[in-house]
């Protein structure tokens, strides 16, 4: 049997980008679930202060949902700061296109169906100038 | 204000041995006012969640008789605090978390909205048309020469210039309200409609900022003729959000209304497209 996805949800927090019904809805989904699963206020923000905690976060070698926008942005915000995802085991539930309901099921069900867009090497940053 | 790189303070919800559960409702608002702070949470349950790093861990819970638990990491890499939230509402709760990051060295939040370009890697081809364009130092490149994101707080919230002009639609905003600059797929629509902007762009002189400050400066002259003020800076800025449109770059009014002086521009100008040559020659070398 597959291991079941860890769950990653982004609250947007820094702009209305993302409905509030969708994300209200697939945040009390999680809280009702009683499944384990990680939070984070803005990934844009964390992306953006290159914060390490994207590394922990896209590390491991079970399975993630990520429920945040669309899968090519949120590839590399990751990549972006060294933190590749893993294709073969990343799902991100796009919750600026998804309806409420369709969302917060696809983020609790626990098959899995990868969708970051086609393969390409991570940003070479390393020596990058610190902000 | 610069931002820093810094580390977001990790906050576990606990509701485990030792500790009474949260109701739902309970649980889903301290877990909203918390992240609407900035903070980064993770709720125990079923399943795992990411793991453990060296970042400090702020442990919540309602713990029997408010006793928290005495725990440390056995290898001394992570600093681990316990909060006792017996008796708190959310608001109180988000209080007692910002005490805690004062005494950390975890990020302050809120301070800035997250406005930076984030480059697709598997569509860039190192052209260098964003680092000629931008004139506000956000791009470079690192030590083989190729493009990066270099300083993305200098980029102007709601700007999103530097990827109509990127022939590849490479350029993303994940904050913009359109694709394909919201990540969104990219198609051979998408990819036309960029080539011609660079076309304009060309039929413009190829300086956009220079095309728009000229504009901006013959319409300030015109308008300080004017003997009410409060009309002219009207008609300025309906000027100027006209030729925002025109131009079809979608840059703020804010932004075009802050742009420096001819001479500035032009200097600027000159110095990124001189490290835009010297990327390509070093690409070819």
């Amino acid at each position: 049997m597959p291991a079941k996805p860890r769950i990653l949800f982004c609250h947007c927090n820094y702009a209305r980008v993302v409905p509030d019904e969708v994300k209200s809805s697939v945040l009390e989904g999680l809280c009702k679930s009683g499944q384990a699963f990680d939070a984070v206020a803005d990934l844009c923000e964390m992306a953006a202060r290159r914060d390490p905690a994207l590394k922990r976060l896209a590390a491991g070698e079970s399975p993630v949902k990520i429920a945040a926008c669309y899968p090519r942005a949120v590839k590399w915000l990751f990549g972006g700061c060294q933190a590749p995802l893993n294709a073969e085991h990343t799902e991100v539930v796009n919750m600026r296109e998804l309806n409420a309901e369709d969302a917060t099921n696809t983020v609790l069900n626990k098959t899995l169906t990868p969708n970051l867009p086609a393969d390409g090497s991570v940003a070479k940053v390393e020596g990058e100038k610190k902000i | 204000m610069a931002i820093a790189e810094e580390t977001t303070l990790r906050i576990i919800l606990y509701e485990g041995e030792g500790a009474e559960k949260l109701a739902t409702n309970e649980r889903s608002s301290t877990l909203l006012a918390l992240l609407e702070k900035g903070y980064a949470v993770t709720c125990a349950g079923e399943g795992k969640v990411s793991q453990a790093d060296e970042s400090s861990l702020l442990v919540l819970g309602r713990f029997n008789n408010g006793k928290v638990p005495d725990a440390e990491d056995v290898n001394g890499l992570v600093s681990i605090r316990f909060k006792d939230i017996n008796g708190h509402n959310p608001e109180e709760i988000t209080q007692l978390v910002e005490e805690e990051r004062e005494n950390s060295k975890a990020a302050k939040h809120g301070d800035w909205k997250p406005w930076f370009p984030v480059i697709d890697y598997d569509r860039c081809t190192n052209c260098m048309q964003c680092l000629s364009f931008c004139l506000f130092d956000v791009y470079g490149t690192d030590d083989k020469q190729e493009i990066q994101v270099q300083n993305n707080d200098n980029c102007k919230t709601n700007c999103p210039a530097c990827s109509r002009v990127c022939p590849e639609a490479a350029i993303m905003f994940p904050k913009y309200k359109s694709g394909p600059i919201n990540g969104d797929v990219v198609s051979d629509g998408d990819l036309n409609r960029e080539k011609m902007k660079i076309d304009i762009s060309a039929l413009l002189g190829g300086d956009v900022y220079q095309m728009l400050r000229d504009r901006s400066q013959r319409s300030r002259s015109r308008f300080s003729k004017e003997r009410d003020s409060d009309k002219a800076l009207g008609e300025r800025t309906k000027c100027l959000t006209k030729l925002a449109a025109e131009a079809d770059i979608d840059i703020p009014l804010e932004v075009l209304q802050s742009l420096p002086s001819a001479d500035e521009i032009a200097k600027k100008a000159e110095a990124a497209n001189a490290k835009a040559e010297a990327a390509l020659n070093a690409q070819k070398n």
